[in-house]
């Protein structure tokens, strides 16, 4: 043994009090690039915003909208920002069920992504309605002709689900937050001091507030992971519930919340990567656990590719054909690329991920999450747009070219999403202070005798 | 915050060391002590002995509610103004069960909160404090009169105490 040399510090288990040191210090100034890329961000939001303002001054025809094809760029967003926020849930409700340790280090990352993506997929369907002041038509609530909503409609279960994810996932974020801003705010001192005195909501980690807080963790853990199972699988019935070729089958909810999870691993991935580097977390944040996301990205996305492929095999095998056509038009139709964009990034690029050197090298992860979540969301735009413009009728076939107006609050919605993120990342801590403690043994008297 | 009472305050690093000091004082009498604790710990949580918290009933009364009045709302609504949509009976029950599952879940998750809030506060104690305590050590406070502090001190540094000092 003398003769191996020590192992360096770095890759020596941290103690508490370095855990809070290191993460703790990854709040307050976050350097020049942080406000660089947040001016970018802010810029781009802004021109998403204009774009909406234009959109809402002259109506939704500058959107690109033609006859049969009236959901687009806004629906396939909406659908691609909900699915990103799946992972969340996934990573912090039900690995925490599965009482699995390396999610503690990745879980506030994801937890927060899931939060502001379901901000950013919420402001969707009140784009896409055109009239945005009469969005508040879609809650029930007693107006002067005691007419109430359609509970029989998709559309309005998507409603419940969507803002019960919202509200749940950020109790659950809050919750998760209380300690780690606790024991920032035992640590820093200044403005943040006072910030942190607030938001810890007077937390100090007595025996009491432990005995509550474990609890209420786990019920809300239990409670969240039905939930994020639903919510996926009540989007998908937006469109397995009508008689669309292309939509009414019934692998969509599995199918759909297979590719929410795999599309929210992969940003998970996209963003734990600068988040890594930026904060200096590399003791914390391991390729052990980029490998984890891998394999998870792998996993669903297998199913997701079986999917797809149970898709084609069911439109030939049902001799179905409408159904035939519309898979035949999505392959080889005016859409054909978005198709071989979203099989050739969601099928084929992922079994890359069979290698364990794929998925432990960060840069490989990096880019293949990119691709991966370009085609998730070429896989909402091939469902949704190639679907909706080959039904039934060879006369009222139609074709979508999304305008300018489209691509503006696509990317603004990046904008509006990146500056939550940066936002959160800059004041509140990106690991979780208290979980990544619980996973370190706390000293003992025997063995400290020994 | 309320001024805390006077007592001792006591800092562990070790936490079996911590859980026997917990012990030792149950066996003394005390009981109105606070332990503060940087991360949950069972060995800690058992040495202190409390019941398991209410908060599990309050999700399980929110959820209820949430279901019950998830059937409740969509059911009333759709037989206060009554318009059949496809063919589909006013009242039907399938369509409605997502609308009460998913009501069933937001009432659950947010009773959990409520509940977390009512009790963290019901059972909060004035007690002293140390900034140490949600970072690597495991607090103390014994709440107790001036002449029975030095015998209190002396048990606690006996069990291990890294830091231990007297509040007034």
């Amino acid at each position: 043994m003398a003769t191996l040399a020590q192992p360096e510090r770095p890759a020596a288990r941290p103690t508490y009090a370095e855990v809070t040191r290191d993460i703790v210090a990854t709040l307050g100034n976050p350097g020049r690039t942080w406000y660089i890329v947040f001016a970018l961000v802010l810029v781009i939001l802004a021109w998403g915003a204009g774009a909406l303002l234009y959109q809402v001054r002259y109506g939704l025809g500058v959107a690109g909208y033609a006859p049969p094809v009236m959901w687009g760029v806004y629906i396939t967003t909406f659908v691609f920002w909900v699915g990103i926020a799946h992972s969340g849930t996934l990573v912090s409700a039900i690995l925490f069920l599965f009482r699995s340790a390396w999610r503690t280090a990745v879980y506030r990352t994801a937890e927060v992504m899931t939060v502001f993506a379901v901000m950013t997929a919420g402001l969707f369907p009140l784009i896409h309605v055109g009239r945005i002041w009469y969005a508040y038509w879609l809650i029930p609530y007693p107006n002067q002709r005691q007419l109430w909503v359609n509970f029989k409609s998709p559309l309005l279960w998507d409603v419940f689900a969507v803002t019960t994810y919202l509200i749940v996932s950020t109790c659950f974020l809050i919750v998760g937050l209380v300690p780690d801003i606790a024991a920032a705010r035992d640590t820093v001192t200044g403005w943040r001091k006072k910030l942190y005195a607030i938001t810890s909501l007077g937390w100090r980690g007595t025996d009491q507030q432990w005995r509550h807080y474990t609890r209420a963790y786990l019920y809300l853990a239990a409670l969240a992971t039905p939930l994020v199972l639903s919510v996926h699988s009540v989007v998908s019935w937006d469109f397995a519930m009508s008689i669309v070729p292309g939509w009414h089958t019934t692998i969509f909810a599995p199918y759909f919340v297979a590719g929410a999870i795999y599309s929210g691993c992969a940003l998970v991935v996209t963003l734990l990567v600068p988040i890594r580097k930026a904060f200096k977390l590399e003791r914390y944040v391991t390729p052990d656990h980029f490998e984890n996301l891998a394999k998870l990205l792998l996993l669903t996305g297998m199913i997701v590719g079986y999917a797809y492929a149970v898709e084609y095999f069911m439109a030939w095998y049902s001799g179905n054909p409408y159904e035939r056509a519309a898979f035949w038009n999505r392959a080889f139709g005016d859409y054909w690329w978005a198709t071989w964009t979203m099989i050739i990034c969601n099928g084929f690029l992922p079994l890359f991920l069979w290698f364990k050197k794929v998925r432990r090298s960060i840069p490989a992860m990096l880019v293949l999450s990119l691709f991966i979540n370009l085609g998730m969301w070429f896989e909402r735009f091939v469902i949704i747009v190639v679907s909706l413009s080959y039904e039934y009728e060879p006369y009222a076939f139609g074709h979508y070219t999304p305008s300018w107006v489209d691509w503006s609050i696509l990317a603004g919605s990046f904008g509006w999403f990146f500056m939550w993120f940066l936002l959160f990342a800059k004041n509140f801590p990106m690991v979780s202070i208290a979980e990544v403690k619980e996973i370190i043994p706390m000293p003992r008297k025997e063995r400290a005798h020994a | 915050m309320s001024a805390a009472p006077g007592g001792v305050l006591a800092g562990f690093r070790q936490v079996d060391a911590a859980a026997q000091a917990i012990r030792s004082l149950k066996e003394m009498g005390y009981r109105d002590f606070t332990v503060y604790t940087p991360v949950p710990n069972h060995e800690i949580a058992d040495a202190v002995g409390h019941r398991v918290s209410p908060v599990r009933l309050w999700t399980l009364v929110g959820g209820l509610t949430g279901c019950v009045s998830g059937f409740a709302m969509t059911l009333w609504m759709s037989y206060d103004y009554p318009i059949v949509v496809g063919g589909k009976p006013l009242g039907s029950i399938p369509p409605y069960v997502i609308i009460a599952f998913e009501l069933t879940i937001l009432f659950g998750a947010l009773a959990t909160l409520a509940g977390l809030v009512f009790h963290a506060w019901r059972s909060h104690r004035a007690a002293a404090y140390d900034p140490k305590f949600t970072n690597d050590q495991i607090g103390i406070f014994v709440p107790c009169l001036a002449e029975r502090r030095g015998a209190v001190q002396q048990l606690l540094q006996s069990e291990g105490a890294v830091e231990v000092r007297l509040e007034s």
